[in-house]
């Protein structure tokens, strides 16, 4: 029978399925880090357990750490206690931990790809709903709460109920300057912010063949901003490539046969779907929220809507409410709204090519000298150390700072605001993160999702700029 | 945990959609390496009128005097939407909610909330809107019966449905790591089969 991927990496990891059961599959890979692990690792001592493979667990610092030193104390009191605490407990169960000032240190959906970690055909968790970026490489990855994290460190398994399937397919050619940040906001915007509850999403179509493994993974990060458990993208060559050499990937002999299994890693011809969304890709442009759910986006050359433009009540009212928080009026034009806050990097966008997207824009807006908006902090903070050496090396740092930005050291930073980037009551950021959440980046903030390139533009104009006007 | 048998309680209706994990428990809480502590935070920014949580908000629902001692979280489509943060149904349990209905709810928090023995319940939305109705006209008052997936009010009753396995861990209060650790031999003979480099 024709099955589709996820379909294939369900069965290849079912460890036993029993009627009255939910089924139990195989995790291959467990990333943790310092805010979901550690109530769970409290349980296991209690219940005097051990961790079946230390070795399939990786352990980061990302979420609460300062962006503005390598100490732990940097970050607070509290943070500096969660910090330790999974210092302690990975010494403990002899978990591998990139620490504050280790080499591989990042954000964990940064991290894990660029060392090898992700592989095609694995199951991959994390006490993190983003965890689906690594979907990206044919993976089936997904976030897990604390009681789940705890289940994988005791059996290396986890039950799931089976969730449906929807193909999201992209054909076409996407537009100059049109980011895969855009396509995945575009496609939230028509699926709504619950639109793939309870699905395992399959995105395919040319132009997701075309894009490399960064923009890939931008793509299925946000695959739980529109509800669905995991997002997928078959693997293939770019997909290789980009792993092959990789510190953790297969070497030799044994990446030859891996690549071999992994080719067959695809949806059959004539495998069914339960829902299918096609979009063209030459009709989606440069995309900005407007609201606190990131389906309450439009294009960047539109108006902010009103609360008529909904026939659905829920979401007329959510707009209504949505415009408030926001302090915005309906039928304001998206190049006229000021901000005073540019925050580029989270695992959505702090990868290499992020960077040297947005540092190519602030080339182009400040070729005559122009700055930072004298209204505007903003401030860039790469995904990981390597990204940081990297984008040091090829001199995007300096672009970056000679232009009025901050350059700062690796995490999760302003994306939650755990640690002491957080905004003010009333703040407007035009951000690279996921989330447009009230008080998300700050108690009383807004936020506004955008693609590196037109967080780096509008850093330098003080208010949204059309790129393609 | 605890096992779930019924539960009667007081509703308090939250008339919003979308509710996301940032709003049942701000980032700022989520410092603890303990598993308690998180009630008093819960729907900080909506509960609190200053950051320090010190000012009651008066026109958040949860304030009202009438709904003190709810035990029932009566809401809107895609309840606990966002990050995987397990505190979320930590925060809830713990503010003294057993039970939240909705007419559907975000996957990872559906499953937190199984895996603490808080029961999410399922509701139509013409269900939901008639029980959002009811606490306009009042006080309401629900029995929930898990055994027979029956909500009982003062004049009428609901079915709902529930996964069969879910059911059974609530009933039990089953330990679910335990209860995997006795599937060892299982698990040790897919291990043994696994290819190499994964």
């Amino acid at each position: 029978m024709a099955t589709t991927l996820y379909e294939k990496l369900w069965q290849q990891h079912l460890v036993e399925e029993k009627a009255g059961e939910t089924p139990l599959l195989y995790v291959d890979r467990h990333l943790i880090h310092e805010v979901t692990s550690p109530q769970a690792f409290a349980n296991l001592k209690f219940h005097n357990r051990p961790i079946r493979h230390p070795e399939r667990t990786i352990a980061t610092m990302d979420h609460n750490i300062s962006t503005r030193s390598i100490e732990i104390d940097a970050a607070g009191e509290g943070a500096a206690n969660q910090l330790r605490t999974l210092e302690k407990n990975c010494k403990e169960f002899g978990i591998e931990l990139f620490g504050m000032g280790h080499k591989n240190q990042g954000i964990v959906h940064v991290m894990g790809p660029e060392l090898g970690l992700t592989l095609p055909g694995t199951i991959i968790v994390c006490g993190d709903s983003h965890t689906a970026t690594h979907g990206a490489f044919g993976a089936l990855a997904f976030g897990i709460g604390t009681s789940e994290v705890e289940h994988v460190f005791a059996t290396q398994t986890l039950r799931q109920t089976k969730a449906k399937t929807m193909k999201i397919e992209v054909n076409g050619q996407v537009g100059e300057g049109i980011s895969a940040k855009d396509i995945i906001l575009a496609i939230i915007g028509k699926t709504g912010s619950a639109g793939a509850t309870g699905y395992v999403v399959e995105y395919c179509g040319s132009a997701i063949e075309a894009l490399t493994m960064e923009e890939r993974m931008t793509v299925c990060n946000m695959s739980i901003e529109f509800g669905a458990k995991a997002g997928l993208i078959a693997p293939d060559q770019s997909t290789f490539d980009y792993l092959e050499g990789k510190e953790y990937a297969p070497k030799g002999e044994v990446w030859q046969q891996a690549v071999a299994d992994w080719k067959t890693l695809k949806t059959d011809d004539g495998a069914q779907f339960d829902t299918v969304l096609t979009l063209k890709a030459e009709d989606i442009k440069a995309q900005i929220t407007w609201g606190t759910t990131p389906g309450q986006v439009t294009s960047v050359d539109g108006v902010v809507p009103s609360p008529d433009d909904f026939t659905d009540p829920v979401e007329k009212d959510s707009c209504a409410a949505a415009l408030v928080y926001m302090g915005l009026e309906a039928g304001t034009k998206i190049t006229d709204i000021e901000i005073n806050n540019v925050f580029i990097g989270s695992c959505t966008n702090s990868r290499i090519e992020d960077l040297r997207a947005a540092a190519n824009t602030v080339k182009r807006f400040t070729a005559n000298g122009e700055k930072v908006s004298s209204k505007v902090n903003a401030i860039v903070v790469p995904g990981s150390y390597r990204v940081k050496e990297q984008a040091e090396a090829e001199g995007l740092s300096k672009i970056f700072i000679d232009a009025g930005f901050e350059w700062r050291l690796p995490g999760c930073s302003m994306c939650l605001g755990m640690n002491d980037d957080v905004l003010s009551e009333g703040d407007r950021c035009a951000s690279t993160s996921n989330r447009n959440f009230e008080g998300r980046q700050g108690r009383g903030s807004r936020t506004h999702l955008v693609s590196p390139e037109l967080a780096a533009a509008s850093a330098i104009a003080g208010h949204f700029v059309d790129l393609n006007a | 945990m605890e096992k779930f048998t019924t539960h009667s309680g007081l509703v308090v209706p939250l008339d919003a959609s979308n509710v996301d994990t940032d709003q049942i428990i701000p980032k700022q809480f989520l410092q603890k390496t303990e598993r308690i502590g998180f009630g008093k935070h819960l729907f900080h920014d909506w509960r609190y009128l200053d950051a320090s949580g010190h000012q009651d908000n008066p026109e958040f629902i949860l304030n009202a005097p009438q709904y003190q001692g709810a035990s029932i979280l009566l809401t809107r489509e895609n309840f606990g939407c966002g990050s995987s943060r397990e505190h979320a149904p930590w925060a809830l349990e713990e503010y003294g909610f057993k039970v939240i209905i909705a007419p559907s709810f975000a996957d990872i928090f559906y499953g937190n909330c199984i895996n603490i023995g808080l029961l999410p319940i399922k509701l139509s939305d013409d269900e939901i809107n008639e029980l959002f109705a009811d606490c306009e006209n009042g006080e309401v008052n629900l029995t929930i019966d898990l055994e027979k997936n029956q909500i009982t009010g003062s004049s009428k009753s609901y079915q709902f449905s529930l996964d069969k396995f879910h059911q059974y861990c609530l009933e039990e209060g089953i330990d679910s790591v335990g209860w995997t650790l006795k599937k060892i031999d299982a698990i040790k003979a897919f291990e043994a089969k696994m290819p190499i480099w994964q």
